[in-house]
């Protein structure tokens, strides 16, 4: 098992004949899971990379049957709209990869999918990757790329960047262990999926033993899953590192969401708040797998 | 940046029809208090700044006649506040003031979504006053897309105590405050304090007001400059930075000054969010301070990423040069080694730097960031994925306090210093490629053909040339820059690549040159 994606996910692609669109295609279909079809309004009936294109999801879903995912690779601010498009087709997971979509379209959206019982991840995400089985976005960039970074494991990855999303996998792998799935959950303040959502995911799912999370300044995140800890809501190990610690107040840096408000936030409240419930923080990213390591040493020696 | 000063945003307020005391700004001591005799004494003279507090600070101030008015106008304006100059004051009436209130939306991620907030009492500290039990504070979720409702407003107006007649009137500004937080989608708007007048009537005695920066650019009427949250008002580098990047959306390029001080200040160029933050943390774990904080990442161009160069070098005052991301990027790294490579011969660098590009086509960029940087008299080391930030910090530590900055020295540059005596030049994306085709007549190893990423170039009459159509084969460039460093390298040095950024060179000039 794994989340969000695996080796039967039936995927389509927004966007399929732009420039992102095209790249990350041909990374998903050389690296899995199965893409059955594009979307480009405008470009219905042409085909790309063998598949067909339609002008709507609708139209996709209707010819070449129900999909478990779309991921979206058109502009920011037509990006919250595609993702509608993909929910009222009936598609109940959206992967929106572009950056600077507007957060008000990305509240709006919230509740759209919450009223089409469906769940999107992003905006600004690299998207989640199941080591050998297949990834939906972007993650890894090229085929050969995700096959050298990432291997199969035990070991849940959430984080709030793209690019330590995938350090924090290849970093494991060079110490000896695999990951079961790698979550970007995306940077902007608003994300459809936070770490508190994936955790609740890799709590369910029986192959993953420890989650390492890669958290930052600001939203609430970091702090609702030490509430979760607490709560008993999570219960398996959790390592993470919290970055920003020399982030200055009401600065943004460069993620949407990494900004401390109103005293809200910061580095230090985030690392008491997980300390406290139990969870294992590095202070030096460069811990995290020999953390990681002597974590799983002691689940696996009771 | 992307909020709004005090007038700017009760302006918008107005526009919805939400209460504010009449007012003008002025830029003078004159126009004060002129503006004073427009309004009628008794006025509040208040500094236009991006600060909390202004009243403990001496930027408000009350005034019974034109005098006073000079007086405080000449005491406030040029003062620098949180290190901005003040260079308006708003003139408004005075309120009589029954009581205050607060009264807020903003986003919050928990939900997710709109909050509306409202207290029993203004001023600054409401929410501590809240967890003190000195203050009711009442919040309530409302929908993003239909708005506050009416009956909402009205039960957070109950749940701090209003009554009578006050009860509609503050339900009713709610409700419009909602209004102006959805229509011009702001991040947060707060009124503090929301004035209940003698006659009671309600105004928007003071506003803050910030707006989603990804949203900016649908909202002409806000007057953003730079639609990014800084914790400061926008340096100069700044302003020519943002500017830029608004006209050049290939990838991200993102740069900000920061104010830590400290006696080892380090030109930082990080690579993605969250990677910069953790590479950020590990400089300064080796008791450097970061002198900037500088993102090129989202798979930018190499043109892109030399400008990013160009304005870390600028700040001056470094005593090393540091670049790292996450360690494991997806974007091909080469661009941002062929960007720097052009950026420092050009400026040229005179600190130790090391560059950490590891990801997708680390072995090609740190090849090219040794072949072309090692006869410089300062130290580059190139480092990829299996090197951890912390090991880079580590040897950059080790460099500096061996190698401090050198004194200006000549420095070939990779683009072709003279003019050209028989020019070939094309416009590409950001940019001119020139190419002096009397030098291209006598070399044999056209490095630049075999470079063009994008294979827009061949030989035609003894020289490179665009290939037919030419101006589709100019648009195809990527700017990589791969055969501007090729000629530099194998070739005769014919080609230049001019890359302007805008205001870039009179800063410098202002500032005294390099």
């Amino acid at each position: 098992m794994s989340i969000l994606v695996n080796e039967n996910t039936r995927v389509i692609v927004q966007g399929i004949t732009g420039r992102e669109g095209q790249v990350r295609t041909r990374l998903m279909q050389g690296y899995g899971p199965s893409v059955a079809a594009g979307v480009t309004p405008g470009r219905g009936g042409e085909e790309t990379l063998g598949l067909p294109v339609f002008d709507t999801v609708a139209g996709a879903v209707n010819q070449v049957g129900a999909v478990d995912a779309s991921v979206v690779f058109v502009p920011a601010t037509l990006a919250a709209d595609a993702a509608m498009e993909a929910m009222d087709a009936g598609v109940k997971f959206v992967v929106i990869v572009p950056d600077r979509v507007p957060l008000h379209d990305v509240m709006k959206l919230c509740k759209f999918a919450e009223e089409h019982n469906a769940r999107f991840l992003g905006p600004n995400t690299l998207g989640c990757l199941s080591p050998g089985k297949g990834v939906l976005g972007m993650m890894g960039g090229s085929p050969e790329a995700a096959r050298d970074f990432f291997a199969p494991g035990r070991v849940g990855v959430t984080s709030r960047s793209g690019g330590i999303t995938s350090s924090i996998a290849y970093y494991l792998k060079k110490a000896g262990i695999g990951t079961s799935t790698i979550v970007h959950v995306g940077g902007d303040s608003i994300v459809g999926l936070p770490h508190p959502e994936i955790l609740r995911l890799f709590e369910e799912d029986a192959e993953t033993d420890a989650v390492v999370m890669f958290g930052e300044i600001g939203t609430t995140q970091e702090e609702r899953v030490a509430e979760m800890i607490r709560r008993g809501d999570f219960t398996k190990p959790l390592v993470a590192y919290i970055g920003g610690k020399q982030a200055e107040e009401g600065t943004r840096f460069s993620h949407a969401g990494a900004i401390v408000e109103g005293g809200r936030g910061d580095y230090q409240s985030k690392v008491s708040a997980l300390g406290d419930a139990g969870a294992v923080i590095v202070e030096r990213f460069e811990d995290l797998p020999s953390e990681t390591a002597r974590v799983l040493a002691e689940l696996n020696g009771k | 940046m992307a909020k709004l000063l005090e007038h700017k945003a009760k302006e918008i307020l107005a526009r919805f029809g939400i209460p504010v005391p009449r007012g003008e700004i002025a830029a003078d001591a004159d126009e004060a208090a002129a503006a004073a005799e427009r309004i009628g004494f008794p006025v509040v003279l208040k500094a236009q700044a991006f600060v909390t507090g202004r009243a403990g600070k001496g930027l408000i101030h009350f005034c019974d006649s034109s005098a006073e008015v000079r007086d405080a106008a000449s005491d406030v304006l040029g003062r620098t506040v949180g290190g901005f100059p003040v260079e308006t004051i708003l003139i408004e009436e005075k309120l009589r003031i029954a009581s205050e209130l607060f009264a807020a939306c903003m986003v919050t991620d928990e939900i997710p979504g709109p909050l509306a907030l409202l207290a029993d009492r203004g001023g600054s500290g409401v929410e501590q006053m809240a967890r003190d039990g000195k203050a009711t504070l009442a919040s309530r979720p409302f929908d993003a897309t239909t708005g506050l409702k009416l009956y909402e407003a009205r039960s957070l107006a109950v749940e701090c105590g209003i009554t009578g007649k006050q009860l509609s009137a503050v339900s009713g500004f709610l409700v419009r405050l909602a209004k102006v937080f959805l229509t011009e989608e702001a991040r947060s708007l707060e009124v503090n304090p929301l004035v209940m007048t003698e006659g009671g009537k309600v105004f928007a005695a003071d506003c803050h007001f910030s707006v989603d920066d990804y949203a900016a650019g649908r909202h002409p009427e806000l007057g953003i400059e730079i639609a990014r949250e800084i914790g400061h008002p926008p340096t100069e580098l700044e302003k020519i930075a943002a500017a830029y990047e608004a006209t050049d959306h290939r990838g991200t390029f993102y740069f900000l000054e920061l104010s830590a001080e400290g006696d080892r200040p380090v030109g930082f160029h990080g690579a993605g969010g969250g990677g910069s933050m953790m590479s950020m943390d590990a400089l300064v774990r080796h008791g450097f301070t970061a002198k900037n904080f500088c993102d090129t990442s989202g798979n930018p161009s190499a043109a892109k990423v030399y400008r990013a160069s160009k304005h870390i070098l600028a700040q001056g005052g470094i005593v090393g040069y540091f670049a790292s991301g996450s360690g494991v990027a997806s974007q091909e790294q080469f661009h941002s080694a062929r960007g720097m490579v052009k950026a420092f011969r050009e400026w040229p660098l005179n600190v130790p730097a090391v560059i950490r590009l590891g990801g997708n086509k680390e072995e090609l960029a740190i090849e090219i960031l040794g072949k072309f940087l090692s006869d410089l008299p300062v130290p580059v080391e190139a480092y990829g994925k299996d090197d951890s930030a912390a090991f880079c910090a580590e040897r950059l530590d080790a460099l500096v306090k061996e190698h401090p900055p050198v004194e200006p020295y000549d420095c070939i540059p990779t683009a072709r210093t003279e003019v050209a005596k028989d020019e070939y030049a094309f416009d590409v994306r950001t940019g001119t490629i020139s190419i002096d085709h009397a030098i291209c007549r006598n070399c044999e190893s056209r490095p630049c053909i075999e470079s063009c990423h994008a294979e827009i170039l061949e030989i035609a009459n003894s020289a490179p040339r665009l290939k037919e159509p030419a101006e589709e084969s100019a648009h195809r460039c990527t700017e990589c820059l791969a055969c501007e460093l090729a000629c530099y390298g194998a070739g005769m040095r014919s080609i230049a690549i001019n890359l302007p950024i805008p205001g870039f060179d009179e800063y410098l000039a202002k500032r005294g040159g390099q």
